[in-house]
């Protein structure tokens, strides 16, 4: 059938059964958008018009790490395309699948520095999985079926298509194609065969599983590592948790491995690294085998690589072979997808206890926890925990408060905690909860946040007002870019340089400018309430907290020394 | 100093798809880790459809396994190899454009052409060029030698390698299903 490709466009959603889009609309993109309206396809597919294509970028993330889907973020030519990559760069980082479909100026105008034209697939090529530049009408339906596979499979990760606008408004044969039959045709059939390879993901090597568990049968001091591979392999958690309670060592967590294990259960050592409990970062100090499941050892695990699990040979579990021996030399590898790997492992496990040096671990005391009647970070968290019996999804913007919430809120699934682990990107809550919120209907979605960082992208309001998104953002307020503030402190002799904050906006009165309720709370109880009638009402809400301007992230190690020079206990 | 850490010449042959945007793609992973591509030689293969680059970089060990581990990755990149000094041949193409004004000159640098085996591919009353096939030190004696008529222009393709013997860039390893099990899984 032949159609105009800005349709055959939306046809190609339908396939990969995408319902929701978010994004900005602007001149080289009118005829996609124009389709929502022509033919009726905003019936099938929401679009949600975010207030900056960067909102647009990290709602379609958050959107796909809470549910595992694709996310979908549409945006226009020049500085449209440009307000994405932030987005992609936070979604690459933490390889999030989402596809970003930008349209470029026409063919004609290309390469003339043309009136909002920008080479968007030249400046997106280090921080997406691969992209297209589509020039022929005939080729875009393969382009979007390659592009959602790629996005998907393997490590996932963001994947960009830009539509020169001429091609948009051409025609072309289109013909629908089940899902299940794109890996077999056209372009990504192609490709596949070219790599040698059918559908079916190639089995881990039985060797190498099998290296592995005699590893285990010679370690008396084994700890597992887990990391957010974990939480991206469809499955994988109640395999690692089989495998956790079976092989019964302790488990660390990176941030983003958080919700893979409870945060309560008994094996759990919390977070490693810079703002890793002691337990964990003692743990991989002493461990004798390490096994990392889902990690890259990024500088904020393995903040001095060289001396990082020093007396253990390490072993690491990954689907993305270029992570082997990237940060840490390891002593052996698994490639393969986790949920995959586990299972081989499960079957042939044995189950294991090791008493006396769990015991070890678990002695390490824990920084003891303030209360004095001012609201500390932990109370606002436990009473998150409390009042929603541990189900609300939790997303974050980047800072201290990012750290409580990976350390004091007990994830207990995946998807449960978004945040920007690796590209580290203030502004991307608010637009990262509204995401999950659409993807989550019915689930109470919590976005913590520094005030540093809500005044980065809190014009997001408006968005979540319009479409009625319940968001409740809960504000860290303590005047100041807390984090950087704490570095100050402790490593910069209290020179403050440019990180307060003290100079407003009043948060209740722009909430409510937005048509958002707003409250205030200086006091464990008076936070409590005011988030209950949040919960309660089940419309957005924000909270800001008053909290101390010296409060820090305990316990710290300083970039690029042992794990267990603790700087701060 | 061990002889991991040593910085030594690498040679990578890479397969490609022939596609605008893979060589920057490609080149994009050594600037990105600070290495200047010391030579690179790009051109189709039997298959029209898939380009061989050629690409020596000077680094060490641990880096170059580095960069192919990222270049593996690439979805258009289909294999990746790096060409041992003592199992491969390296040739490049050398064209010096030399000055030669009077017979006796022309005379002498064809004498000089014809011991090294380069060709003489254009010659004026004022210049001849020739065309020189070899690896570096073969161009570099030649360009020795030439240096005292005055060369004019010079030019180089950049390295392009084969592994001696049968084994082709092709064949399948355990490695390369590794990395392709991390980029292409469905």
């Amino acid at each position: 059938m032949r159609m105009k490709t800005a349709q055959i466009l939306m046809e190609c959603l339908l396939e990969q059964g995408v319902d929701t889009v978010f994004g900005y609309p602007g001149g080289t993109i009118l005829n996609v958008y124009d389709e929502l309206e022509l033919h009726g396809y905003k019936d099938k597919i929401r679009h949600i018009l975010t207030a900056h294509e960067q909102g647009a970028s990290h709602a379609a993330d958050g959107y796909a790490r809470s549910t595992g889907k694709v996310g979908v973020c549409f945006a226009t030519s020049g500085p449209g395309a440009t307000n994405l990559t932030t987005g992609i760069a936070t979604a690459y980082y933490d390889s999030s699948p989402v596809v970003f479909i930008t349209c470029n100026v026409s063919e004609n105008l290309i390469g003339k520095d043309s009136f909002q034209e920008v080479d968007i697939t030249g400046i997106s090529m280090p921080i997406t999985k691969c992209n297209y530049l589509v020039k022929d009408p005939g080729e875009l339906a393969d382009v979007i079926r390659e592009a959602f596979a790629i996005a998907r499979s393997g490590r996932p990760g963001p994947v960009l298509i830009d539509i020169a606008k001429n091609v948009t408004a051409e025609e072309a044969g289109y013909e629908f194609l089940p899902l299940e039959q794109h890996a077999s045709q056209g372009r990504l059939g192609a490709m596949l065969r070219r790599a040698s390879h059918d559908l079916k993901a190639p089995e881990p090597d039985a060797g190498d599983i099998r290296t592995l568990l005699d590893l285990i049968e010679e370690s008396k001091m084994p700890l597992v590592l887990v990391g957010g591979g974990v939480i991206r392999s469809k499955g994988a958690v109640p395999a690692f948790r089989k495998f956790v309670e079976t092989l019964n060592a302790p488990v660390a967590s990176t941030i983003m491995g958080g919700g893979a294990l409870p945060g309560n259960h008994p094996l759990f050592t919390g977070m490693i690294g810079m703002h890793g409990s002691h337990a964990s970062n003692y743990a991989v100090d002493q461990c004798d085998l390490l096994i990392a499941i889902g990690c890259r050892f990024s500088d904020r695990v393995a903040t001095n690589p060289a001396t990082f699990a020093r007396g253990a040979k390490i072993v690491h579990i990954d689907i993305d072979r270029a992570e082997i021996d990237k940060n840490v030399r390891t002593h052996h590898h698994i490639i393969g997808d986790a949920r995959r790997v586990l299972e081989l492992l499960n079957e042939a496990l044995p189950a294991h206890d090791y008493p006396t040096w769990k015991e070890w671990v678990f002695s390490h005391p824990e920084v003891p926890l303030k209360k004095d009647g001012i609201l500390h970070p932990h109370e606002i968290l436990e009473t998150v925990q409390a009042v929603t019996g541990g189900d609300a999804v939790i997303v974050t913007d980047v800072g201290q408060h990012q750290m409580w919430c990976a350390q004091y809120y007990h994830f207990s699934r995946p998807g449960q905690f978004i945040t920007s682990g690796g590209f580290g990107t203030m502004g991307f809550g608010l637009g990262a909860a509204m995401g999950a919120a659409v993807g989550n209907p019915g689930k109470v979605v919590v976005h913590c946040t520094g005030d540093g960082c809500f005044r980065m992208n809190c014009h997001e309001l408006c968005t979540e007002s319009h479409y009625g998104i319940p968001v409740i953002t809960v504000i860290f307020n303590n005047q100041t870019l807390g984090m950087v503030r704490q570095w100050q402190n402790l490593i910069y002799q209290k020179r403050f340089s440019q990180t307060d904050l003290d100079f407003g906006p009043d948060f209740v009165k722009l909430a409510e400018a937005y048509g958002i309720a707003g409250a205030r709370a200086a006091t464990q109880p008076e936070f409590e309430a005011a988030f209950r009638r949040a919960v309660e009402s089940g419309k957005s809400c924000v909270i800001e907290c008053a909290i101390d301007k010296d409060a820090m992230v305990h316990p710290m190690v300083s970039a690029g020394t042992p794990v267990t020079d603790f700087i701060l206990d | 100093m061990n002889d991991r850490s040593a910085v030594t010449r690498h040679t990578l042959s890479v397969l490609v798809e022939n596609a605008a945007g893979v060589l920057s793609q490609v080149s994009r992973l050594f600037s990105r880790k600070g290495y200047n591509i010391e030579s690179l030689a790009v051109g189709t293969t039997d298959d029209p459809e898939i380009s061989r680059i050629t690409i020596e970089v000077l680094c060490d060990a641990p880096m170059i396994e580095q960069i192919m581990n990222q270049l593996r990755k690439q979805f258009p990149v289909y294999s990746v190899q790096e060409l041992l000094p003592e199992r491969s041949i390296r040739r490049e193409l050398v064209m010096f454009k030399v000055k030669a004004e009077t017979p006796d000159i022309r005379n002498e640098v064809i004498q000089i052409a014809n011991i090294f085996r380069a060709s003489i591919i254009d010659v004026s009353l004022k210049s001849l060029t020739l065309a020189l096939i070899g690896d570096e030190s073969k161009a570099d004696a030649m360009q020795k030698l030439l240096e005292a008529f005055g060369i004019l222009e010079l030019v180089r393709t950049g390295m392009v390698a084969l592994e001696r013997g049968a084994y082709t860039i092709g064949d399948e390893t355990k490695e390369k299903a590794e990395f392709n099990l991390g980029k292409n899984v469905l």
